[in-house]
């Protein structure tokens, strides 16, 4: 089913649709794991994933891409070498090796923490955020945050998969979100 | 082969780009931190470049790339050489049917997965990540390729550390990389 994101008519995104795998029962019974891995096998609809983005971003003084690990490190990337942007990885606790800041979020039981290197983004820089799904919007929001604490102006964030029913959209609040398939 | 050693010139922006980060994970380790390359988009660029260069044309098919810096480096790769991008990920990450190779750490074991029927036999593939040590994880990466009846043409790293002798681990395979450390 195509985004009302992106037009109808966009004839990309049948394709990109339909080369995405679901996984039933994955973490957890009752889960539909939406898989990208097939999309990736798929260079026709992977190259049109990202032109789809680029095309968007392309021209918007976005100067900072930050993909969220690890599926996020996968789109954003090509969009940040396509549009000039430098990429910014966001990580789980202890993988960047330098100074980092860190935003706790919460999960379905417990929480989590993200991080993102000290001095990776200066305050007044125009952001994309960049993950393959956005479900709950929990790590979306994180992410948002990490940001915006050191003065960066989050333009929009970006994903390929939307789960609507988790209301993923209403979590970030007045923050843009752009997906191609819902 | 190393580029470094071919003075390309590019090269030394490569490697004035990469931040020596001391004592992580551990007291005595030297890391080689890439995400200060990833905020130079030129730098990062040319990095992808040159892999580009090297292996558009070779009728390459599948691009291989290691969790988590590998995804970083792997997909613009593919993307431009017009190959599939294909995600080796630790245990339990990946939704679908898998095969798995163990391989040996400094203290213990660890595991690389990769998606069942993401490849298939004689194509001809890359195998990427950011760096080389021991090259442990990168002999684990080309056993589950080989496995499945794939060539390995070449490993690609940014980093090389000559003195773990990583290039002799690679069950013959050859590496490329870019800038090597001491």
């Amino acid at each position: 089913m195509a985004s009302a994101d992106v037009k109808a008519q966009d004839p990309r995104i049948a394709g990109i649709s339909s080369a995405i795998r679901v996984i039933p029962d994955f973490p957890k019974p009752g889960i539909m794991f939406q898989d990208i891995t097939t999309l990736l096998l798929d260079t026709k609809a992977f190259r049109d994933t990202i032109d789809l983005f680029v095309e968007r971003y392309k021209d918007k003084n976005i100067s900072v891409v930050a993909g969220i690990e690890a599926r996020g490190f996968i789109f954003g990337p090509p969009i940040a070498l396509a549009i000039g942007a430098k990429f910014v990885p966001m990580r789980k606790p202890k993988k960047l090796p330098g100074e980092v800041i860190s935003e706790e979020y919460s999960l379905e039981y417990g929480k989590d923490v993200m991080e993102m290197h000290v001095g990776a983004v200066q305050a007044g820089e125009r952001a994309l955020i960049v993950d393959d799904l956005v479900a709950t919007g929990g790590t979306l929001s994180a992410a948002i945050r990490l940001l915006e604490r050191v003065g960066v102006h989050v333009v929009e964030c970006a994903c390929v998969i939307e789960l609507p029913e988790l209301k993923g959209r209403e979590r970030l609040g007045e923050k843009p979100l752009f997906v191609l398939v819902s | 082969m190393s580029a470094y050693k071919d003075k390309d010139a590019r090269i030394n922006g490569i490697k004035d780009q990469i931040r020596v980060v001391p004592n992580f994970p551990k007291p005595g380790i030297m890391f080689q931190d890439i995400t200060t390359l990833l905020l130079k988009p030129k730098e990062f660029k040319d990095t992808i470049d040159m892999f580009v260069e090297r292996y558009k044309g070779k009728n390459i098919s599948v691009v291989a790339g290691i969790e988590a810096r590998g995804f970083i480096f792997g997909p613009p790769i593919a993307l431009a050489i017009g190959a599939k991008f294909v995600p080796l990920r630790k245990p339990k990450k990946l939704p679908g049917k898998v095969i798995s190779e163990e391989y040996i750490l400094e203290y213990g074991r660890d595991c690389l997965e990769m998606h069942v029927g993401a490849v298939e036999s004689a194509e001809r593939a890359l195998v990427v990540d950011d760096l080389i040590a021991t090259g442990g994880t990168l002999c684990a990466a080309i056993n589950l390729l080989e496995r499945v009846g794939a060539e390995v043409v070449e490993c690609a790293c940014v980093i090389e550390l000559p003195d773990l002798k990583g290039r002799e681990r690679l069950n013959g395979k050859p590496l490329y990389v870019l800038v090597e450390s001491h």
